[in-house]
């Protein structure tokens, strides 16, 4: 078998003399240089904005969204309506209840568009390879990491509050008027800013398991465990200290801060703002190990 | 210009990458060659700081990349077309890429057109064709207007005609100044495109020449020749001590310069239809220097190639 391919190509197969068809002679780009001037810092708000499109440049987004408010606002006006019914049937038999709480109930499903909504904003990249599209842009990976969760934080905490006020609002109109309180009652507006927050931290931890992770799969897995199931296992836990760790769990701490009450006799123990602040600190410590593994593993 | 400075890569006891220097210069294509697995792509990785060496460095003109201002402004790369979100369309994966560079976005739709994806901008890349996800790929490395290029395996899959646009590109690339760096472990692809190669098996570097002369230093360049009176010109170069063969209709020649050839033939006047030199194809020499390095042994005792056409004397 002969070889056609020649040692060496001519130099007139060089770019000068590139066939007029190919692109590159149509394209602008084709001169030396566009005059693209090279930012002399890098910004973090650059990659911010990067973010935020990338977050609204795929359809997962507005399904998680849509999601968070349907079935949050749709169980808020389940179980007022049911609460409702109760009463009206066996008044007795109806423990006491906060109402802002009532509404917000929908947060317990709700949380958890959030949550897959959260791990899919970083795991996707990691399961698609687009990290690695990603990274190369944005080296700076605490940089990278830091800005997908600010754009994060911020959409869940408006779409959270437009979720919250839409459950109350839709929840209280099963109440009887005597159950109804009004945006300026006491605590009122700082349980439905706190489903808010509620909302915002519970995807928080979908994205710390999402980074830590880096597959859907398990980050959705670990977060509907530790949101959701492990949060009322833990009440099985003998002893003071059982009742200790159950009402700093994540959810049952996180949750305090949507009661515009004192909690009648509740589970939860902990004040509004210390339940949050667990809450937080929670979800805060595994993004740290996740952010110390993203810098030291390989892309 | 690319310097990798001794690099290794180890993973637990596999050394992808061991003690590999070389450096890229600007104004060439430098191929960048060697079998499956040899440590091409982990090298790419490091250079672009997605992998982090066991030891050594990896420099884009005298900077780590991690330390580039707007590295994308500084260097473009496509490492592996699927590298991105298939859920976004053409002109979402590039504006993100844009925005997060501080690149003007009106430059996405410059390197949709230079790429030929504008029809397609809108589309999402799901439904894209590897063709032209490569073609994405290298819209996303211009976005920046880059100094430096790298390419792993681009014509991988590609159709013939994708084959010789990204060639034509990666050689117009080079004409311009820039630095290109590609890889690929098909030897006749390496062949046309680059000028200069780096060649490494199991990590380590083998080679660092010129293309030519990579090929004009295997052993098996030979001289081809076509004339009427093909017996009398073989009893000729038979009476010089020269071993001859038949091959595809040509009087083939080891150790000889055409020059010889032509020169006794006009002695003789003896009629001479073609007469050039047989370059061993770039596969026999790669095969030849990386037979100590290749990750499996094949049997290649029936791999046909030109240094293996020895003629016997009858």
């Amino acid at each position: 078998m002969s070889s056609t391919v020649p040692g060496s190509v001519p130099p007139s197969r060089a770019a000068g003399s590139v066939t007029g068809h190919v692109p590159t002679q149509a394209g602008p780009g084709t001169g030396r240089r566009v005059t693209l001037v090279p930012p002399a810092t890098d910004r973090f708000d650059r990659v911010a904005r990067a973010e935020w499109s990338k977050l609204w440049s795929v359809r997962s987004t507005g399904w998680s969204l849509l999601a968070l408010v349907v079935v949050t606002t749709g169980i808020a006006a389940l179980a007022c309506w049911g609460t409702m019914t109760g009463i009206e049937q066996s008044p007795e038999e109806v423990p006491p209840f906060d109402t802002v709480n009532l509404t917000l109930a929908g947060l317990s499903l709700g949380q958890l568009a959030a949550a897959v909504l959260g791990a899919m904003v970083i795991s996707t990249e990691y399961s698609t390879g687009a990290i690695r599209s990603t990274l190369t842009a944005t080296p700076q990976r605490l940089r990278l990491l830091s800005a997908k969760a600010l754009v994060f934080i911020v959409v869940a905490l408006v779409v959270g509050l437009v979720t919250c006020i839409l459950s109350f609002v839709v929840g209280q109109a099963f109440l009887s008027e005597r159950y109804r309180v009004d945006f300026g009652d006491p605590g009122v507006s700082r349980a439905l800013l706190g489903g808010a927050l509620y909302v915002a931290g519970s995807g928080m931890f979908g994205f710390a398991f999402g980074a830590l992770l880096r597959q859907t799969a398990g980050a959705i897995t670990a977060a509907v465990a530790f949101l959701l199931v492990l949060p009322p296992l833990s009440q099985l836990l003998p002893g003071s200290w059982g009742d200790t760790v159950t009402e700093h769990f994540t959810s049952n701490a996180g949750q305090a801060i949507t009661f515009s009450q004192s909690v009648p006799n509740g589970a939860v123990g902990l004040s509004p703002w210390a339940g949050y602040a667990w809450f937080t600190a929670e979800w805060l410590l595994i993004l740290a190990v996740a952010a110390v593994l993203m810098v030291r593993r390989d892309a | 210009m690319i310097e990798v400075q001794d690099l290794t890569k180890r993973y637990g006891s596999t050394v992808a990458v061991d003690r590999l220097s070389f450096t890229v210069p600007p104004g060439v294509v430098t191929g960048f060659l060697g079998p499956n697995g040899a440590g091409k792509s982990t090298t790419m990785r490091i250079i672009l700081g997605l992998d982090r060496p066991t030891s050594g460095r990896a420099l884009i003109d005298g900077r780590p990349y991690a330390s580039l201002k707007g590295p994308l402004h500084h260097v473009g790369a496509l490492l592996d077309a699927k590298d991105v979100h298939p859920g976004r369309t053409a002109k979402a994966h590039l504006t993100a890429l844009a925005l997060s560079n501080g690149i003007p976005t009106r430059r996405v739709g410059e390197v949709l057109d230079l790429t030929g994806l504008s029809a397609v901008a809108k589309k999402r890349i799901r439904g894209f064709s590897l063709g032209m996800s490569q073609r994405l790929g290298i819209a996303a490395t211009m976005l920046g207007d880059p100094d430096v290029l790298m390419f792993d395996e681009p014509v991988n899959g590609l159709d013939p005609e994708g084959i010789v646009w990204i060639r034509t590109f990666m050689r117009a690339m080079a004409a311009e100044g820039r630095t290109v760096l590609v890889s690929s472990h098909l030897m006749s692809e390496m062949a046309l495109t680059a000028d200069h190669l780096i060649v490494i098996g199991r990590g380590r570097l083998l080679a660092d020449v010129a293309t030519r002369a990579f090929i004009e230093a295997s052993s098996g360049n030979s001289v081809r020749v076509r004339s009427p009176q093909r017996d009398q010109l073989e009893s000729l170069l038979r009476g010089k001590g020269l071993a001859t063969t038949d091959v595809d209709g040509y009087l083939q020649v080891q150790g000889v310069t055409p020059a010889q050839v032509g020169d006794l033939a006009a002695a003789n006047r003896l009629t001479v239809h073609e007469l050039f030199v047989q370059n061993a194809s770039l596969e026999a020499a790669f095969m030849e220097m990386t037979s100590a390095s290749v990750e499996y042994h094949a049997d290649t005792a029936d791999i046909p190639h030109t240094t293996t056409t020895q003629g016997a004397p009858r």
